[in-house]
């Protein structure tokens, strides 16, 4: 055993790679489910998401068009589910597993012809000497510009839901859709837009996986990511900056067990792997304790009767 | 027809049934010999199911119109794998590959109600009936080569290593590199990171990355998708080797050589068998020798003289001069694993649950 | 204007109708693809729903479907008693495995004992272990008013991964040559779910299966408590007020759900599958999930919605295998289907309703 092997800097710096395509698709979910949605196909519009973007980096040789394309993959297959919850009123948990289904299988017929290539490279952000300083500019200035991208959305969405009119609406349509659309809000169009924003992100994050944390194309690459997205929001019990708390833990812990192990500590894997889940049961239930944490309409289907 | 009432009687669906199989699952005259393939991954997988593809496809062009290939991909082990051969077999294949080894117990269920179908399963070791064979590639022998050259390619002196899950094919594996890394580099450790998936290229990424951060320059792995060699490659200074498949994208640096998995070869030598009525039971663990293992292209990045020294090697296993298991070796805990000039026996081989001596790291339990 | 109006009562026409009708524009559209990639679509649409049923082989698949099948509406009948009362419990896939394990690990610790009570003892300890894990939401959810949607989701992976750890360690085979996995239960015969007739797919996980069925159909039309269950999601302040106690509901509903997904781990482990393996489920607590909206959690349309999955897999990888489609397609096409019956089930409820533009 060398704990001194592992190195705390890069160590660090590597939770951000980890953490930005959980924080994509959970700050995309948690917006859905502010406004009263439940949305399980987040794995199915990453896996999607992570081809669109791979498909149109290589055609175009542009990380950025690909990135652009993972979040109009991702919003073009959550319009299947808006369509479905929204105008059809199907059960969104229902949906959303048969859009999860969906996906992985369609993911996989367009990436046919993409197995085994490379994407072209996203190069880091130059922030001159600030990449220069110790400890700070490896562990803050030395990332692509999604990372930071992933940042400002969970600002932006912090900052939306709690300041502009926006926000109010959308909170007020996931707390109550009855009175929402009583003071005349239209729930479900603001449903329908917020699960697109959705799909966009969590196809983003898709992307992020395919074109930088790995980068490549397989079949079913996403391998779960999708699912712990779906527990970060509510670990981060509906909250846009406790989403980056839960993602840099999340993808901690996946860090710090590779670490120890490299660092050749006899770990038991299973356990570890499975304390993530673990502790956001636990978390759910100190939340459980002040009601109000999950939005009142969650899942419930809305129909204006009059 | 060679499809007697007796063996038909055996058929799960007793003796009513027995009559349709005589009449219809046979008849179509064998104008094609008919090989179907159970795979475990995607044919996209770029690693173990491509590798079985490819040799589908070869052996396909080989032959021509003289053999049809079916497939069936994404098979989950258990039952799906049963239904999918007995459909096979129903189908009228005259012979099936079974890839993956949780296909084991299946195939040889399925073996049992047809006789007359030749059954051939990959990494296992159940022949409960004369119709299955099994087949296994002596991977540890291309180990040993990638172990010298990463013995001589690092400079840190420390290689990273991912392991799948800790069963005797991989930590065999991991002892051969070791014992050939050690030999030319005193000072050589092993960091092994369990990854506990076959083929998941997140999860690869992420370990090759931390590896590659604990400072190791040289990235060996046991598991199939060419995630931690592109990993190499980003950060820069990193030897790889290609696993399964040649993985050439990423030659000729940072994948400086590869294991390949070559079943071409056997899948031909096989089908020609039934085609010719001389098809028997075997049980094969072939390495380089016979063509199974593969050692991909030395690229230029590998130093001259430490590639002539490969060579070497690979042709002294080649032709069973030299056994990547020779004596003297201790095991972890300092007991004697083989005494001087003894060479490992297949039994010891294929159960090999230790490390030796030398490794600073513990097996997972 | 088009305006969608609630009708009095579900339209029995369109409960028959509407799945007859998705079947059938799913094989335009799955027809669709198939052309796409260059395969005869009309072969291949009969490859997958005839060739099963009626084909030559037919004799084989529909004992398969019957084993293919029997898991799926086990579980899909157990978590349409929650549904019904908005109880949801999508851990399915999770208790399916703790079946397996416990069943599995009750029949092991006795090995090579041959002896006639080790087999209902791995039924009882298989319940047990789905109830078990099904527990742990009802209770959080009864004594923290915890969601049990994510409760249970989360307890899927921690379920996986007491999977991997027990096909490593515990209940590794001993003689197994070091590989994971347990013992085969099929060659241990105190302990093998075998087909009662054999070849017949008929083990007991299907007999199960079927009793399942036939008890949801009772307890919802005749019982006291199914009554209960029925109110509670159709009118949750009537239930209140008639003095139904939510706290049971939710402990008897997700109990139950998890003690029936419990059991078909357990017959399936001991049966089909034979073996704890590190992938030894394969996504029927999920599937049972869409099973159970297809088959609008009626016990007989569950029933029938089981069978029908049961079929695009099977057909799905004759299809494969005959016309070397490739395994997403069939993948893209079963995801087609179910959209297809989620949205048109609409119609069973609802009517539209042709009338001018008014501010909506």
């Amino acid at each position: 055993m060398d704990l001194s092997a592992i190195n705390p800097v890069l160590f660090i710096a590597g939770f951000f790679v980890a953490a930005t395509p959980l924080i994509f698709a959970a700050i995309g979910e948690l917006v859905v489910e502010k406004t009263g949605v439940l949305n399980l196909g987040v794995e199915g519009m990453m896996i999607t998401g992570a081809i669109c973007g791979f498909a149109v980096a290589v055609e175009t040789e542009s990380p950025l068009l690909g990135f652009a394309a993972a979040a109009l993959g991702g919003a073009l297959l959550s319009t299947l589910f808006a369509f479905l919850t929204q105008v059809m009123l199907a059960n969104q948990v229902a949906s959303g597993l048969a859009l999860t289904l969906f996906g992985l299988g369609f993911s996989a017929l367009l990436g046919q012809s993409y197995a085994g290539m490379k994407p072209p490279r996203l190069e880091d952000v130059d922030f001159g000497p600030l990449g220069d300083i110790p400890v700070i500019g490896p562990v803050f200035f030395s990332h692509d510009i999604i990372v930071y991208l992933g940042l400002g959305i969970v600002i932006a969405v912090w900052a939306v839901l709690k300041f502009s009119r926006a926000g109010l609406i959308l909170r007020a349509v996931g707390e109550n859709h009855d009175a929402a659309h009583a003071l005349g809000f239209k729930v479900k169009r603001v449903r329908a837009l917020a699960i697109m924003f959705g799909g966009a992100c969590a196809g983003v994050g898709g992307a992020y996986i395919s074109l930088i944390r790995v980068p490549q194309w397989t079949e079913g690459m996403t391998a779960g990511i999708g699912w712990i997205a779906l527990a970060l929001v509510v670990f981060a019990s509906w909250r846009a900056f406790r989403v980056l708390l839960g993602a840099y833990l999340f993808g901690g812990l996946v860090q710090l067990q590779l670490n120890l192990q490299g660092a050749g500590v006899a770990i038991p894997v299973e356990y570890l792997a499975m304390s993530p889940y673990v502790i956001t049961i636990v978390v759910l239930v100190f939340l459980s304790r002040s009601r109000s944490a999950a939005p009142g309409s969650l899942g419930r289907i809305f129909h204006a009767s009059s | 027809m060679t499809f007697t009432k007796r063996a038909a009687a055996k058929l799960l669906l007793g003796t009513a049934l027995a009559a349709t199989m005589g009449t219809t699952a046979f008849a179509d005259g064998h104008e094609k010999t008919k090989v179907g393939f159970v795979y475990v991954g995607s044919v996209n997988d770029g690693g173990w199911t491509t590798s079985h593809d490819k040799a589908r496809l070869a052996m396909q062009e080989h032959f021509g119109d003289k053999v049809e290939t079916v497939f069936v991909e994404n098979v989950a082990e258990g039952p799906d794998s049963e239904r999918v051969m007995t459909q096979m077999a129903l189908d009228g294949a005259d012979l099936i590959f079974t890839t993956s080894f949780g296909y084991m117990d299946p195939t040889n269920n399925v073996a049992a109600k047809f006789p007359d179908v030749k059954f051939e399963h990959a990494t296992g070791y159940k022949r409960l009936h004369d119709n299955v064979s099994t087949y296994s590639a002596r991977f540890y022998e291309g180990r040993a080569i990638q172990g010298h050259i990463a013995g001589k390619m690092t400079k840190s002196n420390i290689v990273g290593y991912i392991g799948s899950y800790p069963i005797p094919e991989v930590i065999r594996g991991i002892n051969s590199a070791f014992i050939h890394a050690r030999k030319v580099n005193p000072d050589v450790q092993f960091k092994i990171i369990w990854a506990y998936t076959w083929f998941d290229a997140a999860k690869e990424a992420d370990a090759a990355k931390v590896l590659i951060e604990q400072g190791a320059d040289v990235v060996l792995q046991h598991t199939d998708s060419t995630a931690p060699q592109a990993a190499a490659q980003e950060a820069g200074n990193v030897t790889t080797f290609g696993q399964a498949s040649d993985m050439e994208q990423y030659a000729p640096y940072p994948r400086v050589s590869s294991i390949i998995d070559e079943w071409a070869p056997y899948y031909i030598a096989r089908t020609q068998a039934v085609m010719d009525g001389t098809w028997e039971q075997i049980d094969t663990w072939d390495g380089i020798g016979a063509g199974m293992v593969g050692i991909g292209e030395i690229t230029e990045a590998v130093p001259a003289d430490v590639k002539a020294e490969a060579e070497a090697m690979k042709a002294a296993i080649a032709d069973g001069s030299y056994h990547p298991f020779t004596g003297p070796l201790n095991k972890q805990d300092g007991t004697v694993f083989l005494a001087e000039g003894e060479v490992a026996d297949d039994g010891a081989l294929a159960g090999m649950n230790f490390y030796v001596e030398g490794l600073d790291a513990e097996l997972p339990q | 204007m088009i305006a969608l109006v609630k009708r009095p009562e579900p339209s029995r026409v369109f409960s028959l109708a509407a799945p007859l009708l998705a079947v059938l524009a799913t094989m335009v559209f799955g027809g669709l693809l198939f052309a796409v990639l260059g395969k005869d679509p009309i072969e291949a649409i009969a490859t997958i729903f005839w060739e099963p049923l009626f084909g030559e082989f037919a004799f084989f698949y529909r004992p398969q479907l019957l084993i293919k099948g029997a898991p799926l509406v086990l579980i899909a009948i157990g978590l349409s008693l929650g549904f019904k009362a908005g109880i949801w419990n999508i851990g399915a896939e999770g208790q399916y495995i703790m079946g397996a394990l416990f069943g599995a690990g009750a029949g092991l610790a006795f090995y090579p004992l041959e002896s006639a009570f080790i087999f209902p003892l791995m039924v009882l300890a298989g319940a047990f272990g789905g109830w078990v894990w099904a527990m742990i939401p009802a209770v959080l959810k009864v004594k923290f008013g915890t969601n049990e949607i994510l409760v249970s989701l989360m307890l899927v992976y921690v379920a996986e991964q007491f999977l991997a750890s027990m096909s490593l360690g515990l209940l590794r085979n001993p003689e197994g040559m070091g590989f994971p996995g347990s013992r085969n239960l099929q060659q241990y015969s105190s302990a093998h779910n075998a087909d009662l007739i054999a070849g017949s797919g008929m083990h007991w996980g299907v007999v199960v299966a079927l009793i399942a069925v036939i008890f949801a159909y009772v307890l919802l039309a005749r019982h006291r408590l199914g009554f209960a269950i029925r109110v509670t999601g159709e009118a949750p302040r009537a239930a209140a007020f008639s003095g139904i106690n939510p706290a049971r509901l939710v402990l008897f509903c997700l109990g139950m759900s998890g003690l029936l997904a419990g059991l078909a781990g357990m017959f399936e482990v001991s049966g089909p599958a034979g073996q704890v393996t590190i992938d030894f489920n394969v996504g029927y607590g999920f599937t049972a999930i869409i099973v159970a909206f297809l088959g609008r959690l009626h016990p007989v349309g569950i029933l029938l919605a089981g069978l029908l999955m049961a079929l695009t897999y099977i057909g799905g990888d004759i299809a494969q295998s005959k016309m070397g489609l490739p395994a997403a397609a069939i993948q893209v096409f079963q995801g087609m289907l179910l959209f297809f019956l989620l949205a048109l089930d609409l119609f069973t409820n609802y009517r539209l309703q042709f009338k001018r533009a008014e501010a909506v």
